[in-house]
């Protein structure tokens, strides 16, 4: 006869009682609490009535704006066209849009570990990447062409991040094994590289690749300037990516290498089947944040003369009659950016959450 | 040759010499090119163009100048000029994320959510959109002849924000910021080289020395006759007396300190969730008030915790004030470019942006590993 062991825990406090503690614990925090929620109170009715109810939304309206207090959305509803695709065909708007979903969807997708594989990643990604380049470029299937330099807005900034993870990603794992390496003179040399873009500002590199390139490279390599700083900004992404790649390498019990060799695995096997594996998962999180700064950072692209999102929206309030409403246009643009960065860093907390499980 | 190809050493050195000679080989080539394209052009190569005149203007300077310095004077600025900048923008980041970090912790979750939503929408909007939007929003101030006047002292006008200085020149002023930083510096030092009560002894003087030196400094450079306190004031169509703040400045310094805060806001978070409970909960039992468990336990450890991640956002936030070049404020990257564009000396100036980024964001690390080191508890680890 087996009886149950009933484990009696020490009596939790429910969720009512420990707000009433946390809240109103003492006449300091009831005061505290109250007036912080008066302040939240406050400012989310200040931001709704701003933004919704006292907000214009026509562009035919403009001339109310000037007797409200709220935004005036009209700027956007005449000129999203602007900052959305900055000098993009009009007619072919759609291709831009379609472009754009497609890549936003390939970045969703890779988010789902059904697809952290070398093989899927690399075919959903070219996939995606192609298709988003066919869309935007045109020139077959009845499209007409569109040069680079004629992509803008929305669509320009997520084709550089596009093409910096696209490119600094498979470049970052070789840099993190070369640092690693044994050889001396090459992991010397690929941490002098490391460290010495690492130790410069983003802009400098993007500078240097769209201005002094040209007179370090003989004329049949330079390329598009816009080709040179998506090089140049692959390169400094791999570099930080590397390192992040290297820290979860180094995380690896030493066991896991030596495992491989008692079996006979050579250097190949146990990078792509011991090594990476497990440096990946090590340091997810850093990967995804890193992603996260450099979505931010494409916005810098802006100073070396790209008219991505940033630029596209100065010219969006440049022109007459639109000049007084830039807070509008720079609440839009961050809106979008915030969209974007706000949910890749919360993935990246639910992947630090999720993979901790099981550690202990 | 097949037994040599076979051997393990041999194909390692041969490998290691064929990368590096490689890439020696890529330099030579860029070099050679470059020579080319330069003298293509008719520019000469070396460091002879830093002692020519420039010829052109920029918008801010720390040190007064003119368009006839040379391209020496000119580098010199911008750098002095950058690091105005960085040192204004990173000591309000500390301020404003220590003040976030305390809010963040804070048990009181309605309280602790506002930090939250300052956090999540600082940090998730790139810097360069918050400078520009702090740019025009400061520059769409009130011309200076309706300036918001702060207690008649400060203004705040679009042409920028006027302050009040003492009559005493700049010289005089960065010599007395000069003294301040040695002693700091010289503080750092002694810790344990001397015995406890000197130093305690050293520390008071020097701390009762300081405003000495100062006014000797201040009373030497005064010029006699003129008001002590040198106040703006409206004179025509513009401020006269004291100190102007460019809208340029004022922007980048407070889309640095917001955005930096934030996510210094978030390092201080972890560096006090990081004081293990055990030791807050050993000052409860001996009794200490809730003020002196913060002010000698958590915190203190909470600093150590957080030094090697706040170095790193110092650097951080350095480099990120090259994006200056986007409201026009000619910080040492706006320099580079502008002399690269009049003078053509482009690898010479881009080595010295290089080198001037390298030695800033070294000292940086230098100063904080230091600080780091010599406040460090022996014998005990915060897991950071």
């Amino acid at each position: 006869m087996s009886e149950a062991v009933i484990i009696q825990r020490p009596p939790q406090p429910g969720l009512f009682s420990r707000w009433r503690r946390n809240l109103f614990g003492s006449p300091l925090d009831c005061m505290v609490t109250i007036v912080c929620i008066a302040l939240l109170a406050w400012l989310l009715y200040r931001f709704i009535d701003w933004a919704f109810i006292s907000s214009i939304w026509a562009k035919e309206d403009e001339p109310l704006c000037r007797e409200t207090h709220g935004a005036c959305w009209s700027v956007i509803d005449a000129r999203h066209r602007i900052i959305l695709f900055g000098l993009f065909p009009f007619e072919e708007h759609w291709r831009s849009t379609l472009a754009c979903v497609v890549m936003i969807a390939t970045m969703v997708a890779s988010c789902f570990s059904w697809f952290w594989s070398t093989m899927r990643i690399s075919l959903l990604w070219i996939c995606g990447f192609g298709l988003f380049y066919l869309l935007m470029r045109g020139g077959v299937l009845g499209m007409t062409d569109i040069t680079p330099e004629r992509w803008g807005g929305l669509a320009l900034t997520i084709f550089i991040f596009a093409s910096v993870s696209i490119i600094g990603m498979p470049l970052s794992v070789v840099l993190a094994l070369a640092r690693r390496s044994k050889l001396p003179g090459i992991a010397k040399l690929t941490g002098l590289f490391i460290d010495l873009f690492r130790s410069l500002p983003l802009l400098t590199i993007l500078f240097t690749a769209a201005v002094i390139t040209p007179f370090l490279l003989p004329g049949w390599l330079q390329g598009d300037k816009l080709y040179r700083v998506i090089a140049g900004f692959a390169i400094f992404f791999a570099c930080y990516q590397a390192e992040n790649i290297r820290a979860g390498l180094q995380a690896i019990p030493s066991g896991q290498d030596e495992a491989g060799l008692t079996l006979g695995l050579n250097y190949w096997q146990r990078v792509t089947r011991i090594q990476l594996p497990q440096a990946f998962r090590n340091s997810l999180p850093a990967i995804v944040n890193q992603f996260v700064i450099t979505f931010k950072e494409t916005s810098i692209v802006t100073i070396v003369g790209f008219f991505e999102i940033l630029a596209s929206g100065h010219a969006a309030y440049g022109t007459g009659e639109w000049t007084p409403h830039y807070i509008e246009v720079y609440v839009f643009i961050a809106a979008i950016y915030f969209i974007f960065v706000f949910s890749l860093s919360r993935y990246g907390a639910y992947l630090e959450k999720k993979l901790r499980v099981g550690r202990g | 040759m097949g037994s040599l190809l076979r051997n393990r050493k041999f194909r390692e050195i041969f490998l290691q010499a064929f990368v590096i000679s490689v890439v020696a080989g890529l330099l030579i080539a860029m070099v050679i090119n470059a020579k080319a394209s330069l003298a293509a052009q008719s520019l000469t190569t070396g460091f002879g163009f830093l002692e020519r005149s420039t010829g052109w203007d920029f918008s801010f300077s720390v040190l007064p100048y003119s368009i006839s310095d040379t391209y020496r004077k000119t580098l010199t600025i911008g750098i002095l000029n950058t690091l105005l900048l960085g040192f204004l923008g990173i000591a309000l980041a500390t301020i404003v994320g220590v003040i976030i970090g305390l809010i963040r912790t804070s048990k009181n979750f309605v309280f602790s959510s506002l930090g939250t939503i300052y956090v999540e929408v600082f940090r998730n909007v790139p810097l360069i959109l918050q400078a520009v939007f702090w740019y025009s929003i400061v520059s769409h101030l009130p011309r200076p002849r309706g300036a918001i006047s702060l207690g008649d002292a400060v203004f705040l006008s679009g042409r920028g924000i006027y302050f009040p200085t003492f009559n005493i020149g700049v010289t005089a002023f960065l010599l007395m910021v000069l003294v301040l930083v040695a002693w700091l510096a010289f503080l750092l030092f002694i810790r344990d080289k001397i015995p406890t009560i000197t130093r305690k002894k050293i520390k008071i003087s020097g701390w009762i020395a300081m405003p000495v030196i100062w006014l000797l400094i201040a009373w030497t450079a005064y010029e006699p006759g003129t008001p002590l306190i040198n106040v703006p004031a409206l004179k025509g169509l513009n401020f006269r007396g004291g100190m102007r703040m460019p809208p340029e400045l004022t922007a980048l310094v407070i889309a640095i300190a917001l955005y930096g805060g934030a996510y210094i806001g978030e390092v201080v978070r972890a560096g006090l969730m990081s004081v293990p409970r055990g030791q807050i909960e050993a000052g409860f039992i001996t009794g200490l008030s809730s003020r002196h468990i913060f002010t000698r336990i958590r915190l203190p450890l909470a600093v150590r915790a957080v030094l090697p991640s706040l170095t790193n956002q110092y650097v951080q936030l350095m480099k990120a004030t090259t994006i200056g070049l986007v409201v026009g404020f000619s910080d040492f990257f706006m320099i580079i470019s502008t002399s690269i564009n009049q003078s053509g000396q482009t690898l010479e100036l881009i080595a010295i942006l290089m080198i001037g980024f390298l030695i800033i964001n070294l000292s940086i690390a230098y100063v904080m590993n230091t600080i780091n080191r010599r406040i460090a508890l022996k014998g005990y680890e915060v897991k950071g």
